[in-house]
């Protein structure tokens, strides 16, 4: 798993990406009672908002980690929002990608640089 | 609050405190306690608040529903007004006290009973609303001639010096926010306070009292910005620790912080001042007339009672009202309010997730023709149209203390007229 400094995770298997928010950022936010997601077939590019979470208390973006084409929406998310806090990191996943380039996921940081970085917050 | 419509990861709302500039900000006296507990702090109106404590929002907000909450409001501006030569006539001097204060406001503040506390506004010329504000007459016939304020942490500057220079030489006006401001809300709050401050189950809603403590005097009011029975209370700072840690104490207690204030005030349909209501609103289209004097429209004393006059004749031009949004994401502050044929006719004030109605809710203003209760409208939120619904305000039913009788005298006291 890899991880960006906008608290998105990245799983690869093959060519196709997992997608979600960390635990930090879940804990960020709060309770989560909405979240909005791309449509499947969508072409997203590294850095495009490609989804939005809401909190009870604001809306935050999630910016796409890596381009490549939109396979799968999590639509467990529609009726329980709150697995992004349950379970960010597992089944709280929010997209699955398509990667154009594997080597963008290599890029990202690995689970101890993430938490480095986390450090210095 | 933050309530920007997009934040990245990084934005301040999110952010841990460390990253905010402390010297900046002013704490309250419940800084340490709110450290103790863990609490996630946010700048706001200047002072460095609780916005959430661990538990988060959401649960917050339900344990004040079902219990007690425990929230620091020291940021707001309680103060008092007070003759500088009364005459010892009780009456009398309370009739001169409000005299310096009425210029500035809507309400009856000459008609309050001793011990009683009313909401009202203080308005600009143009009948816009500069701030709103809780105004009380002490209940001691030794304390006539003297007003208990408290308004707004974001206004309260402005309000301060506006009514320091109505009191003129007649009336000083003492600041007593250097204090903790703390209320407890929620079904349970009488009984959780009542073992510890002996006498204030016997006040009314929108009553207020002193009561001893500890060899201090603290002012208690049955008030809050709930929708719930609770209290309000003034404590000297050096007393604050130890009347937070011995509420916390108990079970039925947990901290509440400034966002489920927010939702819980919003689920109760009260504005929150800056965003529902502001200089631009009057009082008629903000939905707040049951705040404004009948003598003092009669008289049309206060500052723009030619417009709200004509408001109230005419109709005003846009109304603040409830909206239920059907489906979709929560409406936030700046969504636009269309008809459900797509034409813009208003906007979202505040909204946000209720957690008692588990959907999300909003107050906005429209033109009175769309404000009817039932009305489709939509919301837009992120370009996308959303069904919703003009709904009753409050979203959840008010369950302020009610005295068995006398039933007219606690319609008069109640905030919202016909609730």
């Amino acid at each position: 798993m890899r991880f960006t400094k906008d608290h998105e995770w990245v799983d690869l298997v093959g060519d196709i990406a997992t997608i979600g928010i960390t635990a930090y950022a879940a804990e960020q936010l709060g309770d989560v009672v909405f979240v909005e997601l791309p449509e499947a077939g969508r072409a997203l590019k590294a850095g495009d908002a490609m989804a939005v979470v809401e909190s009870v208390k604001a809306a935050s973006d999630v910016y796409a980690p890596i381009s490549g084409e939109v396979t799968a929406v999590n639509g467990e998310l529609g009726d329980n929002p709150q697995t992004v806090n349950d379970q960010p990191e597992q089944s709280g996943w929010f997209v699955q990608v398509k990667v154009a380039d594997a080597h963008d996921v290599d890029a990202l940081m690995d689970r101890a640089a993430y938490e480095s970085f986390l450090a210095t917050l | 609050m933050n309530g920007g419509p997009s934040a990245r990861f990084e934005h301040p709302s999110v952010e841990p405190v460390k990253t905010v500039t402390s010297e900046a900000l002013k704490s309250t006296p419940l800084a340490a306690a709110h450290a103790a507990l863990g609490a996630r702090l946010t700048p706001f109106a200047g002072y460095a608040m609780p916005v959430q404590y661990p538990a988060g929002i959401l649960k917050e907000h339900l344990w004040t529903r079902a219990h007690a909450g425990l929230f620091d409001v020291s940021h707001m501006g309680p103060a008092f007004l007070e003759l500088t030569a009364p005459t010892g006539d009780g009456e009398a001097d309370h009739r001169a006290v409000a005299a310096a204060v009425e210029p500035l406001v809507c309400g009856d503040v000459r008609g309050l009973k001793p011990g009683q506390f009313r909401y009202t506004l203080l308005l600009n010329a143009a009948g816009g609303v500069l701030d709103d504000l809780m105004i009380g007459r002490p209940a001691g016939p030794d304390q006539q001639g003297r007003l208990y304020l408290v308004v707004n942490a974001g206004t309260k500057e402005a309000d301060f010096a506006a009514i320091a220079t109505a009191g003129g030489g007649a009336a000083r006006l003492s600041r007593a926010d250097d204090g903790a401001l703390i209320a407890v809300q929620g079904p349970e709050a009488v009984a959780v306070v009542e073992p510890l401050i002996p006498g204030v189950a016997g006040l009314g809603f929108m009553t207020f009292a002193e009561f001893p403590f500890e060899g201090h005097v603290l002012t208690v009011s049955r008030s809050g910005y709930t929708g719930e029975d609770g209290y309000e209370i003034l404590a000297p700072a050096a007393l604050a620790e130890g009347l937070w840690a011995r509420l916390m104490a108990d079970d039925r207690v947990a901290a509440v912080g400034l966002g489920a204030r927010d939702s819980l005030r919003l689920e109760a349909g009260l504005p929150l001042y800056g965003h529902d209501a502001d200089e631009t609103t009057s009082p008629v289209e903000a939905a707040l007339t049951f705040a404004l004097s009948r003598r003092r429209l009669k008289a049309r004393d206060f500052p723009g009672a030619a417009r709200i006059a004509a408001e109230l004749a005419d109709g005003p031009a846009r109304v603040r009202v409830g909206l239920k949004v059907l489906q979709g994401a929560p409406a936030r502050e700046g969504a636009a309010i269309t008809d459900p044929e797509g034409t813009a006719i208003g906007v979202v004030t505040s909204g946000g997730f209720s957690p008692s109605l588990g959907g999300p809710i909003a107050m906005g203003y429209v033109p009175p023709a769309s404000a009817a209760p039932g009305t489709a409208l939509c919301v837009v939120v992120r370009g996308r149209s959303q069904a919703a619904v003009v709904a009753e305000l409050p979203f959840t039913r008010h369950r302020y203390f009610r005295k068995p009788k006398p039933a007219q005298e606690v319609a008069d006291h109640a905030f919202h007229q016909g609730s």
